[in-house]
């Protein structure tokens, strides 16, 4: 089985808050994470595809096409922009790194004309990464 | 099961164009990589060994053998070259990473050596990084099911 993986960047705040949970248990679990005006990242995405070669084009999925389909799908819904507020996924749901790498797989899955989506990895800094594969 | 990857660096031109298809159908395919003389890119190739520990040297293959074969068969063959000439690794396949990987694996698997010290060590993983953000991996199927537990 082969597998492509294409990276793309996008830099975006966040901030980590329960409403069915206390001020004072929001800030007991989430830290400073739970400061009111957030705080940002630059995030690395790296979105990989599963599927045999074509024979044709020697290729599994154009990664030009790829790079299109995030930057459409994903970069333009969430690069500069503050997750909880200006992203409706993020209105009720928290933006941690879990929740984002699973709203990605969903904006993806359903638009991949080529191949299996794979994995999601999101890195929120070089040393923390989450991966997803799917439900 | 362990997995010992290294890290090798090699630069090459391709032009991914395939004479089956018009010179409409492949610039519509291939954009601007099917450009009539090529590019380059400095690829970076990650071989990863799978095998079990062995207990009397704590290592699970030998890196001086691995390097002196991925040396022989493929950055001496393919580091400078113009990849499309390389009948001998590609058979006429148009020279993708995917194809690059699929043939990566197959030159280092033909000439995995017999070594009395690891004999269960297996080439497990070819992954090709072709630019900063483009990276293509190829696995057999056998050991995939490995493959989320790392």
């Amino acid at each position: 089985m082969m597998y492509v993986t294409r990276r793309v960047e996008f830099s975006a705040s966040h901030f980590y808050h329960n409403l069915r949970l206390s001020p004072e248990e929001n800030q007991r679990i989430f830290g400073k994470c739970n400061n009111p005006h957030g705080h940002g990242h630059n995030y690395v995405l790296d979105v990989t595809v599963a599927g045999e070669v074509d024979a044709t084009t020697g290729m599994v999925i154009d990664v030009k096409e790829l790079k299109k389909l995030l930057e459409r799908e994903v970069l333009e819904i969430v690069d500069h922009r503050f997750l909880n507020k200006e992203v409706p996924a993020f209105a009720t749901k928290i933006p941690t790194s879990e929740n984002v790498a699973v709203q990605i797989w969903d904006w993806l899955a359903p638009k991949l004309a080529r191949g299996k989506l794979y994995r999601i990895r999101l890195y929120e800094t070089p040393d923390l990464f989450v991966d997803y594969y799917g439900a | 099961m362990l997995y010992l990857t290294r890290r090798y660096r090699f630069s090459a031109a391709h032009r991914l164009y395939n004479d089956a298809l018009t010179a409409e159908e492949n610039a519509r395919v291939y954009g601007k990589c099917a450009n009539p003389y090529g590019h380059g890119h400095n690829y970076v190739l990650e071989i990863a060994v799978a095998g079990p520990l062995d207990p009397a040297t704590g290592m699970v293959y030998d890196l001086a053998a691995l390097d002196q074969l991925v040396q022989r068969e493929v950055l001496e063959r393919l580091d400078e070259s113009y990849l499309n000439q390389q009948e001998d690794v590609f058979h006429h396949l148009v020279p993708t990473s995917e194809n690059l990987c699929l043939a990566i694996f197959n030159l280092l698997s033909a000439e995995w050596p017999a070594n009395g010290r690891f004999p269960q060590a297996k080439l497990h993983r070819v992954r090709v990084e072709e630019t900063n953000s483009n990276f293509f991996e190829y696995e057999e199927p056998a050991h995939e099911n490995s493959r989320k537990g790392k």
